[in-house]
């Protein structure tokens, strides 16, 4: 028994080994090329931060960096929103409601991307609504939100209802009932559904490309205007990206423990 | 007397309105775009099968499918290849462990998809890491980037950690008494496994080739990033239709025919998940 324990464990070892390299050479070749002494994509030559300081100086990427920003925090707020009061209401509606209302939610999580970025597209130009800033915005709330809701519902069908009734009877309204007695119990699922949609709307790509207009720019999109030329800043900017969402888990997963909260919304993702 | 009418039902109507206008509706807009023909006026609406003649006949057209499911179907198979031992040697360290292991897994699917596989176009390029890798070991001169490799890399890197978090979940539900009592009634390692473990984990395997084989079909940066300009997949062919041909009738028809399939299997998938658990209970 002892001699393929031992063959197990040098092969599982190399198994994670390589495939950990695997999944961080991207990462830690963006980082380590964005200090490069040298217009160069793969020759390392010395340190600098003269890719920072283009980028810092560069209006079109700076103004990715704020559109990226913006778009993300406010779709989550707005996407957090309209989802934990939709999935509360329909927690308390009939099955065969809930049921259609979910399914049509699920549409934009099943759907490819560049199928609900082209269905946006059509709608956008069919009421002739100039494409930017605006319309960015709203098709990341319609693909944010379903996260939101999906994220919240499992949690709530564990609740216990005659809670919600307590207060009903003793004079709450429904928003009363909602904003003290169910949101507190549900509050973690809040949380993570916010964590999803912050990360959805910050990375996504395809359905911003085919919504967006007026020289509007997400970082996704500049990047992928800006990849047929070597020009390290994009190393530098995208470094940016890995920081501000490396940021945003460790608060995202720091702060829970400070709540004294059991499960971090990593793990429950 | 009071009425009786639910006050939750309310609080569901911003976001019916919601749904119907940003989602309902454009996928109607598909719908409608597909059966019909390009310069039609409202008033003058004729409905065509043209947009899908034109898809099952154009030798072109049919050849990008065949081509787009063939990349997304080796990169499945790599994924189970790779994805699966990663999950079970995860399932089978201690806790603490493979909650890291987990944790490290998930942790790079969090930056931008775009971001990341850029990086490798450096990482590929003629000169880069991985060509001047190949030439200490004598292979010189390699140029990866702009291949099929590289679009099979590039999509086995982005969707890889989904197969082994979806394999994971299965193998970490199964119950371990299960494999002692297989070893009780004299199965060895090599019978338990075949026997217990991978029938059990095949939820898992099926969830996670929905989860790679998707997204791969249409995916349309990465072919055009790692494949280069001249590198067509069905969602080039759908990206071009709508941003440089200005096709929209004809990109319809291929969007939906995709969406149809791309949602069929995600059900179907769902039925096959959902069959298992029944029985147990």
């Amino acid at each position: 028994m002892h001699k393929p324990n031992r063959i197990w464990n040098i092969f599982s070892k190399t198994m994670i080994g390589f495939s950990l390299l695997f999944f961080y050479l991207p990462i830690v070749y963006i980082i380590v090329f964005s200090f490069n002494g040298k217009r160069s994509l793969s020759e390392l030559d010395g340190f600098s931060l003269q890719w920072y300081e283009k980028m810092f100086a560069d209006p079109i990427m700076m103004d990715s960096v704020v559109v990226t920003i913006l778009i993300a925090v406010l779709a989550t707020i707005i996407s957090t929103l309209l989802g934990t009061i939709t999935a509360i209401g329909l927690s308390k509606c009939g099955k065969s409601f809930r049921n259609a209302v979910e399914r049509v939610n699920e549409l934009p999580v099943m759907n490819p991307d560049i199928v609900t970025g082209i269905s946006l597209l059509m709608l956008f130009s069919a009421l002739a609504v100039s494409k930017g800033f605006v319309t960015m915005l709203l098709a990341h709330i319609m693909f944010c939100t379903p996260f939101v809701i999906l994220s919240i519902m499992p949690k709530l069908r564990t609740l216990d209802p005659n809670l919600t009734d307590a207060a009903l009877d003793l004079g709450c309204t429904p928003f009363q009932a909602m904003f003290k007695v169910i949101v507190p119990q549900i509050r973690p699922a809040i949380f993570t559904g916010a964590l999803i949609a912050f990360t959805m709307s910050f990375d996504d790509f395809v359905i911003s490309y085919f919504v967006t207009g007026d020289g509007v720019q997400n970082i996704s999109i500049l990047v992928y205007t800006m990849s047929k030329r070597v020009d390290p800043s994009i190393n530098a900017l995208s470094t940016l990206v890995i920081l501000i969402i490396t940021v945003a888990l460790l608060i995202v997963n720091i702060v829970p423990h400070f709540l004294h909260r059991k499960k971090t919304p990593l793990e429950t993702k | 007397m009071k009425l009786k009418i639910n006050p939750f039902f309310f609080m569901t109507g911003p976001y019916l309105i919601w749904i119907t206008a940003m989602i309902v509706i454009p996928m109607l807009l598909i719908v409608l775009y597909a059966f019909t023909i390009e310069g039609n006026d409202v008033a003058t609406i004729q409905f065509s099968l043209d947009n899908f003649v034109r898809f099952v006949t154009d030798k072109t057209f049919l050849f990008v499918v065949g081509k787009s499911l063939w990349i997304a179907f080796l990169t499945t198979i790599i994924c189970i290849i790779l994805g699966y031992p990663i999950a079970y040697i995860i399932s089978k360290s201690r806790g603490r462990q493979s909650l890291i292991l987990i944790l490290l897994l998930t942790l790079p699917t969090w930056i931008n998809m775009l971001v990341r596989t850029y990086a490798w176009m450096g990482i590929l390029q003629e000169g880069g890491v991985l060509s001047n890798l190949l030439e200490m070991i004598g292979i010189p001169g390699v140029s990866l980037l702009y291949t099929d490799f590289a679009v099979a890399l590039g999509m086995v890197y982005n969707f890889l950690p989904f197969m082994v978090l979806q394999i994971h979940t299965s193998l970490a539900k199964m119950d371990n008494s299960l494999l002692e009592a297989a070893s009780d009634l004299g199965a060895n390692k090599v019978q338990s496994f075949l026997r217990v473990t991978l029938p059990l984990s095949m939820p898992g395997v099926v969830s996670g080739i929905t989860l790679v084989f998707l997204p791969a079909v249409s995916s349309f940066f990465i072919p055009k990033l790692l494949g280069g300009g001249q590198y067509v997949l069905v969602g080039n062919v759908i990206e071009n239709q709508f941003i440089t041909a200005g096709k929209w009738n004809f990109g319809s028809a291929i969007s939906l025919i995709m969406a149809i399939i791309i949602i069929f299997s995600m059900w179907l998938t769902r039925k096959i998940e959902v069959q298992p658990r029944k029985e147990e209970n």
